[in-house]
C-alpha cells in the first residue's frame, strides 16, 4: 500500500526529475533488471507454462489445447494421493531427525569444538564432493543383506519394533521406508546443520552468563536464551530439508521398495513413460500449492514464537 | 506503514477513489491477462502430417562419409585390450565411411524425451540411425517420425530370420530391421532359494520361500507378457479383461509383500549377490552373469516366453541415410554378426551366424540362450503392437501399479 501510494503523492507535487538530472527511483530499477530478468525467465515463464499444461486437455501425438480442464487435478489426486501424503510424512520424518541430529551437531560445532570448528564444518559439507546419486546408492551397500547394521538391528531386536511400526518388512532393512526416510535425512542433513550453526554462532555466550548469574540452570538457560536466539536457524534449516526432501524421488527409488513411492516419482514417470502431460503437470503444481501453503502457515507460527 | 498512512492523508479524496479504481482496474486487467497467458499456451501435435518426401533431407552420404549411430551401452564388440571396437573399424576400412557410435541410448523413455523437440519441428536431430526397442518402434511409426529403408542399398537384409520378418507393428519392415533380440524369462538365485528351482510365474509370485526377493521387469511387456502366457492367454492377441486379470495378479503379489520392486537393467547386481533371490529378466544378461556364477538359473517358462527386439531405424531429416542403409548391411553379413554375439550374447536376428560361430567360438555357439533350437524359438512370443488408446490406457495402469 505504501509503495503504491508513495510515488502517486510525489506526483502530485510535480513529478520533476531530480535536481542531478536523473529521476531517484531509475537507479534501483536498473539494478532490479538482471534480478528479474532471471526470475522471469527462469521462474515465472516456466511456471505459467505448468500451471497452463495442468488444465489442458490432449495428447502428446494430437497436441494439447487449453480446455481449462481441471479434471486432471482431481485425476491427480483420485489416484495419487497416497504417494502425496506419504511423500509430506516422509519430508516431515526425515526434516524431524535431521533437527534432532543437526541441532547438537550445529550446538557442539558452533559453541565447543573450539580451534576444530572450520575442519568439523568442513567434514560436514565433505559429502557434497560426490555425486547425491553415489551417496545414496552407499546406503544401498550400508543397509544391504547381511551388512553390521542388519546384524545389530537383529541382534538388538529393533527390527521388531520397526516391523511394528511398518518403518520394515520382514528381516530386512533395504527396501523399507526406515530406509527410505534415512536417506533423506541423510542427504540433507547439511541443509539443517549450515543454518543452525550460522545462528548458534552468533549467540553472544555473556548472555548465557548473564543467565547462570540470574540462577538459571542450564537446561533453563537452554531453554529461555539458546533455543529462541537459534529459532531463526530452526525455520531456515527445516524449510531447506523439507521442500527438497518433499520432492525428492532418488531416494524412493534406490531405497525404496513398491510400496514407498514418492511424488517426484510419480511425477516424473507420469511425464516421461506414460506421456501424460497434463496431469503430471497437475500433480506439480499441487505439490508446489501445497507445499506453499504448508510453508506460509509455519512460518507465521514460528514469526509469532509459538513453536517454542 | 506510519508514513503511508500520513501520506494518504495529502492525497485528496477523489485522487484516492481514483487510485482504489484503478487499482481494482488494474487487477482486472492482471487477472485477465494472466487467463489468457494460461490460455495461450496450447501445444500442436507432434506426430509428422506432411508428405513422404518432406521426411528426408538432402542426403549428404556422398560428400560427407560418416554416419551417426546412437546405440544402448556395451551392445557391440569391443576389444577389451585395446578398448577399439572391431566390427565397426573394419566398416570403417572396407567403406570408408567413418561411425560416430554413441553410447546414448539407456531408456526409450528418455531417448524419445531427448528426440522428440527435433522430430516434432521436423528438425534433423544429429542421428543418423539408432535401435528402439519393438515398442518404441511402433510409436516412432505411429508418428510418422521414421524413413523407409531402402532395401536395395541393403542386399545382406534378406539374411533376417523369418520369426522377425514379419511383426505387428511393421508388417513388412518398411521402417526398421533388428539390431538384437532377447527372450524375457526368470532368472534365480539358488543361494537365496535354498537350491530350489523357480520355474514359473505362479511361483514367482506365490512361493513363500522368495517373499520380499522378487523383482520384476519395469516394462509391463516383459512381466504381464509373461503373466498372460501363464495365464494362456497370447501376448501377441488379447482383450483388455486379459490385462486386467494379468494385472491384477502382480498387483496382489505387490499387496501381499512378495515383491522387492521393479527394475530395469540393474536387477543384474542384486541378482548375482542374491538380494534378489529371482526375477524376470533378459537372457543376454543372464548369460553374462552365468560367466562370474555358473550357478544362476535361467528358466524359460513352459507355458511360453516373451521375445523381444532393439531394431535399427532412421528418423526423419536423417542427414546420411545411405550411409546408415549401409551400416545395417554390413552387420547383417552372418560373420560380422557372429563377431558381435560373440561379446554381447543376445540372439542374432541373422541367419547363418551360428554356423560361422562354430569355426571362432564354439562354446557361445552351443549356447542355448543365444541360439535356441526350434523348440524354443516356437514357445517365443512377441508382444501385441498397441494403438495409441490402449498405449495410454495400459502403459497409465502399469505405472499407476508400480508407483503405488
Amino acid at each position: 500500500m505504501a509503495a503504491l501510494a508513495e510515488p502517486v503523492a510525489g506526483r502530485s507535487k510535480g513529478a520533476r526529475p531530480s535536481r542531478r538530472g536523473r529521476p531517484s527511483w531509475l537507479p534501483p530499477l536498473f539494478l532490479m533488471i538482471p534480478g528479474a530478468i532471471w526470475l522471469g525467465v527462469f521462474f515465472v515463464v516456466p511456471l505459467v507454462f505448468l500451471v497452463s499444461q495442468s488444465i489442458q486437455s490432449g495428447s502428446v501425438a494430437d497436441g494439447y489445447k487449453v480446455t481449462w480442464h481441471f479434471a486432471n487435478y482431481t485425476y491427480a489426486f483420485q489416484h495419487f494421493w497416497h504417494q502425496f501424503v506419504r511423500s509430506l510424512v516422509y519430508a516431515l520424518l526425515a526434516t524431524i531427525f535431521s533437527l534432532l541430529i543437526g541441532y547438537p551437531l550445529a550446538y557442539a560445532i558452533a559453541l565447543k569444538a573450539g580451534r576444530f570448528k572450520s575442519i568439523l564444518l568442513v567434514i560436514v559439507i565433505a559429502p557434497f564432493f560426490t555425486s547425491f546419486l553415489l551417496r545414496t546408492l552407499a546406503w544401498q551397500t550400508i543397509l544391504a543383506g547381511d551388512g553390521l547394521v542388519v546384524r545389530f538391528f537383529r541382534s538388538t531386536h529393533l527390527i521388531a519394533v520397526t516391523n511394528w511400526l511398518h518403518l520394515t518388512n520382514g528381516d530386512q532393512l533395504l527396501s523399507s521406508p526406515l530406509a527410505v526416510v534415512s536417506g533423506l535425512t541423510y542427504n540433507f542433513l547439511p541443509f539443517m546443520v549450515l543454518p543452525l550453526f550460522a545462528s548458534l554462532e552468533r549467540l553472544d555466550p555473556r548472555l548465557l552468563e548473564a543467565s547462570g548469574d540470574l540462577y538459571a540452570r542450564p537446561i533453563v538457560a537452554f531453554r529461555h536464551v539458546t533455543l529462541p536466539l537459534s529459532l531463526p536457524g530452526i525455520v531456515a534449516g527445516t524449510l531447506l530439508t523439507f521442500i527438497p526432501a518433499a520432492g525428492d524421488f532418488i531416494n524412493a527409488q534406490l531405497l525404496g521398495n513398491t510400496n514407498t513411492t514418492m511424488i517426484g516419482s510419480v511425477i516424473n514417470s507420469q511425464f516421461l513413460t506414460v506421456l501424460d502431460y497434463s496431469g503430471a503437470a497437475a500433480l506439480s503444481v499441487a505439490l508446489m500449492a501445497t507445499i506453499v501453503v504448508l510453508v506460509a502457515l509455519y512460518v507465521r507460527k514460528a514469526g509469532t514464537e509459538e513453536l517454542v | 506503514m506510519s508514513s503511508a498512512r500520513r501520506n494518504r492523508i495529502d492525497i485528496s479524496p477523489d485522487l484516492a477513489r481514483g487510485l482504489v479504481s484503478r487499482r481494482s482496474m488494474l487487477a482486472g486487467i492482471g487477472v485477465v491477462g494472466l487467463g489468457s497467458l494460461l490460455a495461450g499456451c496450447g501445444t500442436t501435435g507432434i506426430a509428422y502430417t506432411g508428405s513422404e518426401v518432406g521426411k528426408a533431407s538432402p542426403d549428404k552420404s556422398a560428400a560427407e562419409r560418416l554416419v551417426n549411430w546412437s546405440n544402448w551401452p556395451e551392445y557391440i564388440d569391443v576389444n577389451d585390450k585395446t578398448k577399439k571396437r572391431p566390427t565397426l573399424e573394419d566398416f570403417t576400412k572396407k567403406t570408408g565411411i567413418k561411425v560416430n557410435y554413441t553410447e546414448d541410448y539407456n531408456d526409450n523413455d528418455e531417448f524419445f524425451a531427448k528426440i522428440k523437440p527435433q522430430l516434432a519441428a521436423n528438425q534433423d536431430t544429429g542421428r543418423d540411425v539408432w535401435c528402439s526397442t519393438d515398442w518404441m518402434v511402433a510409436r516412432l511409426i505411429r508418428f510418422n517420425w521414421l524413413q523407409k529403408l531402402d532395401k536395395t542399398n541393403m542386399p545382406n537384409a534378406k539374411n533376417l530370420v523369418d520369426g522377425l520378418a514379419k511383426v505387428s507393428f511393421d508388417p513388412d519392415r518398411v521402417y526398421s530391421i533388428p539390431w538384437q533380440s532377447g527372450f524375457t524369462g526368470i532368472g534365480y538365485n539358488p543361494k537365496s532359494t535354498n537350491g530350489k528351482k523357480i520355474t514359473s510365474m505362479d511361483q514367482l509370485l506365490h512361493d513363500p520361500i522368495l517373499k520380499g526377493k522378487v523383482t520384476l521387469l519395469k516394462d509391463f511387456r516383459d512381466t504381464l507378457g509373461l503373466m498372460l502366457l501363464a495365464m494362456g492367454k497370447n501376448p501377441a492377441k488379447f482383450s483388455d479383461s486379459d490385462f486386467d486379470a494379468a494385472l491384477k495378479q502382480i498387483e496382489d503379489a505387490k499387496k501381499r509383500g512378495q515383491l522387492k520392486g521393479f527394475t530395469g537393467n540393474e536387477y543384474g547386481q542384486g541378482l548375482a549377490s542374491g538380494d534378489i533371490a529371482a526375477c524376470t529378466a533378459w537372457t543376454g544378461d543372464v548369460v553374462q552373469l552365468k560367466a562370474d556364477d555358473p550357478n544362476l538359473g535361467y528358466v524359460l517358462p513352459a507355458g511360453g516366453h516373451m521375445l523381444w527386439s532393439d531394431n535399427f531405424v532412421i528418423p526423419n531429416k536423417a542427414q546420411h541415410k545411405k550411409n546408415a542403409e549401409l551400416l545395417i548391411d554390413y552387420y547383417y553379413d552372418p560373420s560380422v554378426m557372429a563377431t558381435v554375439e560373440d561379446y554381447v550374447n543376445y540372439i542374432p536376428p541373422v541367419k547363418r551366424v551360428k554356423e560361422e560361430l562354430l569355426k571362432s567360438d564354439p562354446a557361445v555357439a552351443d549356447d542355448p540362450l543365444i541360439f535356441p533350437d526350434e523348440k524354443v524359438q516356437a514357445q517365443s512370443h512377441v508382444f501385441m503392437g498397441l494403438d495409441a488408446e490402449k498405449d495410454t490406457r495400459y502403459t497409465g495402469a502399469w505405472q499407476q501399479l508400480i508407483n503405488g
